[in-house]
């Protein structure tokens, strides 16, 4: 089965990119856009048909690859 | 003295880094990250460049390796590991130094030359060097050193800080900050002190005519600590 997991940086963690995109769109006369945080998105396709089993996987996978708990959350979807 | 060079895909100063380990002295061998086991070494260093092209995160495809594994266990059992630009990333990946290198504060790649002020002299990598601080090398795009505000607290208390960024006086404040490094980190230790990561390029400034010599003294130091 397809597991989905988005990684974003935690609260209070300094995403410059985020903020060149929010500036940039405030350029492009999308005033009202306050803020932009950039994260990452993953289709992981599980050889396991049983989803709470896939998912728990998926679980260590992102604590263990996929995001980096120092400045990352993760969201299996 | 023996040392060990890792090369992973993309590693881009391992031969520099084998240059410099020879000039001072080291009995230097390339290992292949693909490789099971390090050869004996008294020193393993992890090279700058862009390891398995930065891919996810950078250093953490090379804090998975194959490779890594005897690098944890040499750097557990109490040997010297240090690892440049790069290598301080995987080293952060592997968990074997606290914290992580993000993305400069400017969102530029910064390559130019730095002043470093040595922090703490309680260790194989500056203890005989009688300088404050060293002219180095950086080269990188994600070199903006970050922890958690209790692991910052942890590494002060155990003097974990190697060098931090400055101007030629050693002043190591904001103004002097290259890439938004917290406190100027430049780089760490582990607790024990046989570990050491660090953004600038030591292996860059050991030649009078090309560059600079306070790499020299970093290399000198390292043979005749060891």
């Amino acid at each position: 089965m397809k597991v989905k997991v988005i990684v974003t940086l935690k609260n209070g963690v300094l995403d410059p990119q985020g903020k060149a995109i929010q500036q940039t769109l405030n350029g492009m006369t999308f005033d009202n856009v306050s803020e932009v945080r950039q994260g990452k998105y993953f289709d992981i396709e599980v050889n396991e048909s049983d989803e709470s089993k896939a998912k728990s996987q998926v679980e260590e996978m992102c604590k263990k690859l996929l995001a980096n708990l120092v400045i990352e959350d993760y969201e299996i979807l | 003295m023996k040392s060990s060079v890792i090369i992973f895909p993309g590693s881009n100063c391992d031969r520099d880094m084998d240059v410099a380990l020879k000039k001072f002295g080291f009995e230097n061998q390339m290992v292949w990250h693909n490789d099971a086991k390090i050869p004996k070494s008294d020193l393993i260093v992890l090279p700058g460049g862009f390891s398995y092209g930065d891919y996810l995160r950078c250093g953490s495809i090379a804090g998975k390796s194959k490779i890594i594994k005897s690098v944890i266990d040499f750097a557990n059992s109490g040997g010297l590991v240090l690892g440049i630009c790069n290598g301080f990333q995987i080293l952060t990946e592997t968990g074997l130094l606290p914290g992580i290198l993000q993305q400069n504060k400017y969102l530029n790649f910064i390559c130019k030359n730095v002043f470093v002020k040595i922090k703490n002299k309680e260790n194989k990598y500056f203890k005989k060097i009688k300088k404050e601080v060293l002219e180095l090398h950086i080269a990188h795009n994600e070199g903006n050193y970050f922890c958690s505000n209790d692991e910052l607290k942890s590494i002060e208390d155990n003097d974990q800080i190697a060098v931090t960024y400055c101007d030629h006086k050693g002043n190591d404040d904001e103004k002097n900050n290259p890439n938004g490094a917290l406190k100027n980190i430049a780089g760490i230790f582990n607790k024990d002190k046989n570990i050491l990561g660090m953004m600038p390029h030591p292996e860059r400034m050991i030649d009078p005519f090309l560059s600079g010599e306070d790499g020299s003294l970093f290399f000198e130091n390292l043979i005749e600590s060891l």
